[in-house]
């Protein structure tokens, strides 16, 4: 991917709806419209990581994420009319060889302090650190990783997306409902698989499944897409699933894409694939059409001419947390809306059947997750059945009790 | 054997003068069904066109409207015969829709494209389209006819138009996705159902600011399954009915005191109401459980439930 030299801005309406019939209509109409609008900015963080992936569906798109952003701000910014508030995102793109820190420091110096950003947890976790003095507060659209709610937790860090605690447990629920209670864990070698692997065996606990086996899939490199690897591929995934224990179904732990997408139909016995591959837990699904989704999936087509990826949806939500701050708040102050976003009334609606609302012990958001089989929705968690004394969200992840995250 | 069913129709309904017919749209099986209210039944089932949700119909009772989601269009179905005898240019996703209190013109929520459509119904034509908040949803007329509103789900207002100057007025935000505006009939108040906020907005439609807001407790069930979606006033605006969604009830409210004074367990998932003319009944579609559910006003009890099709949306009763 092409880097871009510097930073973005896409100002959204307000000048260029002055003169449209449009904005006249309105302008004219309110008052407090006359008046310049209030400028409320956000900034993206964008990873310039690229990865491979087995299926060519899979590629992520170029504007992966940000496209979700634009939309959101748009929306945003429909809103802001009747506000007059205007909204402001600067795309930020980072380099794995670029220092996210100065990065940040150029958004806060053009007054941009709510920053979302799709970079992976370690460097997540230094930026938070240095940008705690500036006030900065860091909305975590992509990093699902347990321990930045958990012993990494930050008070300036917004978990959108779900952890991966989370998705375990929405699948693990789902399973557990079916009664396909035996599993065997497949987990590839890369660290982010041996975390994911702990979710499922946590996940397997809580929700009454039993792992009775498990196995390591060494990724040894090479091209995922050869136009003779189908052969070989055919032959080694039986091989490799043959001799276990009577089991329900095959859970995959493979955040990287490096096998579980070849797991499907080539198990030795046959048996369901979830987890990586099959049926797989997400925030969001191209398909999702409950609860007006149908709207979102239209206007998001309109504007991206692709399908809404679960990295768009979780930075339209965030992007839409903020404006529903500034709007509840009449203000584009940043920390007024951050006290609006932290409150305990706070909710923010997304299509999911009920407002999605922050846990005040870690700041992640709760949220139903969905899961997918790629070409529908086959079941939303939490599960009927699954009950809690708050709220049944709160059955997904690390809740109060268990929470190690100490907010300073 | 639709001739049959036809048949049937027309032989019942001169007998009983009293009895009055429903319409209810299915959104998942492109249909409408027509229940007759003496038998409280089903009688015929009406091919529409794709996801049928609003619902109405014009003044005299002669035709009735459907908005056809997925085409793009308004359908109007000649309230004699049945039969679809043309359209109007709705603009993209119409969802919900409001007759002005003259009969003309029809107010449209386009819910994609953040528009209001204003139609003549009798030419056919486009007046004018309204630029509104994101996801244009419930639209309302005030009974002097001189203001209209509309809300938006994802903006989270109560937009006012002015009837003549079809210019906005104001823009009042409210709980998050709301979902349906009714007047009193007295035209002293706008009540808005605010779907995940779970509660309805009072506004003083002059002032335009919220002067109430009513929550809502159900025993056993969890904030988040109340979900306030169709609203309706008695005759006489003491009542005020609100349909609560997942919640399956519809909460009877003190319009004085703004105080829940019963809750009616109705079917799965209660959407959109509709009265009799003669107030005796009211009508909810049931979404989940594809039925309908007669509430007697009188005594404030269910008495009764209609099958109809799947994903029932929208209902209205014919005034003859």
């Amino acid at each position: 991917m092409k880097r871009p030299a510097s930073v973005s801005r896409d100002r959204f309406g307000r000048r260029a709806l002055a003169a449209t019939a449009i904005g006249a209509a309105i302008g004219g109409a309110l008052r407090r419209a006359q008046a310049d609008p209030v400028v409320v900015r956000v900034g993206y963080l964008r990873w310039l990581d690229s990865r491979q992936t087995i299926s060519l569906l899979d590629k992520p798109p170029p504007d992966n994420g940000v496209a979700g952003a634009r939309l959101a701000m748009n929306d945003n910014d429909t809103t802001g009319r009747f506000m007059n508030q205007a909204f402001e995102l600067s795309d930020a793109p980072v380099h794995p060889d670029d220092d996210p820190g100065a990065i940040l420091n150029s958004l806060a110096g053009q007054g941009t302090k709510l920053v979302l950003t799709d970079l992976p947890a370690d460097r997540l976790l230094k930026l938070a650190d240095a940008a705690q003095p500036d006030q900065l507060v860091l909305f975590n659209i992509a990093a699902p990783d347990d321990a930045l709610r958990q012993e990494d937790c930050r008070n300036n860090v917004i978990h959108v997306a779900p952890s991966r605690a989370m998705l375990a447990d929405a699948l693990a629920q789902y399973l557990v409902w079916k009664k396909w209670s035996r599993w065997v864990l497949v987990y590839g070698s890369h660290p982010q698989d041996t975390l994911l692997s702990a979710a499922y065996r946590r996940a397997a606990k809580r929700f009454g499944a039993r792992i009775v086996q498990e196995r390591e899939f060494k990724d040894t490199g090479g091209a995922r897409q050869t136009d003779s690897g189908v052969v070989q591929t055919q032959q080694q995934m039986p091989v490799f699933t043959q001799g276990l224990p009577d089991y329900d179904v095959l859970v995959t732990a493979d955040e990287n894409g490096v096998f579980a997408d070849y797991l499907p139909y080539r198990t030795w016995d046959a048996r369901p694939v979830v987890g990586s591959a099959g049926l797989r837990p997400a925030s969001w699904d191209p398909t999702s059409e409950s609860w007006g989704g149908t709207q979102l999936q239209d206007r998001f087509v309109r504007v991206a001419h692709r399908r809404m990826t679960p990295l768009d949806m979780q930075a339209w939500t965030a992007c839409r947390m903020i404006g529903e701050a500034a709007s509840r708040t009449a203000s584009s102050d940043s920390a007024k809306i951050m006290q609006d976003i932290k409150s305990a009334g706070f909710g923010v609606a997304a299509y999911k059947g009920q407002k999605l609302s922050l846990r005040n012990w870690d700041w992640q958001l709760r949220q139903p997750i969905l899961l997918s089989d790629g070409r529908t929705v086959v079941s939303i968690s939490p599960q009927p059945g699954f009950l809690h004394q708050v709220t049944e969200l709160d059955t997904l992840g690390f809740d109060r009790p268990e929470t190690k995250c100490k907010l300073q | 054997m639709r001739w049959a069913v036809f048949g049937l129709f027309l032989a019942v309904a001169p007998t009983t003068a009293s009895a009055y017919t429903a319409y209810v749209t299915n959104e998942r099986d492109n249909t409408v069904s027509v229940v007759d209210l003496d038998q409280m039944k089903t009688v015929k089932t009406v091919q529409v066109g794709q996801r049928p949700r609003g619902i109405t119909m014009t003044k005299d009772g002669s035709q009735i409207l459907v908005c056809a989601s997925d085409d793009d269009t308004i359908q109007i179905i000649d309230a004699a015969t049945l039969r679809i005898i043309g359209d109007l240019p709705s603009g993209p996703d119409p969802e919900t829709f409001a007759l002005h209190v003259s009969g003309n013109p029809l107010y449209v929520s386009n819910e994609d494209d953040n528009m209001i459509t204003v139609i003549d119904v009798p030419a056919r034509k486009v007046l004018a389209q309204i630029p509104t908040g994101v996801e244009p949803e419930g639209m309302a007329v005030s009974p002097d006819g001189q203001t209209i509103v509309n809300t938006s789900e994802t903006t989270n207002m109560a937009h006012f138009l002015d009837y003549q100057t079809r210019k906005l007025a104001a823009a009042v935000l409210v709980d998050a996705r709301p979902r349906v505006a009714m007047f009193k009939h007295d035209g002293s108040e706008v009540w808005i159902s605010s779907e995940l906020g779970g509660t309805v907005s009072v506004i003083d439609p002059v002032k335009h600011v919220v002067t109430h807001k009513i929550a809502f407790e159900v025993q056993g069930l969890r904030a988040e399954t109340i979900q306030p979606v169709g609203i309706r006033f008695s005759g006489d605006d003491s009542t005020a009915f609100v349909a609560l969604g997942p919640a399956n009830r519809v909460a009877v409210i003190d319009t004085k005191t703004y105080k829940v004074k019963k809750l009616l367990l109705v079917g799965q998932r209660v959407w959109q109401m509709a009265f009799t003319p003669d107030q005796k009944y009211l009508l909810t579609t049931n979404g989940l459980s594809n039925d309908i559910s007669v509430i007697d006003v009188g005594d404030l009890s269910v008495v009764k439930s209609i099958q109809v099709g799947r994903l029932p949306w929208g209902v209205v009763v014919s005034p003859k």
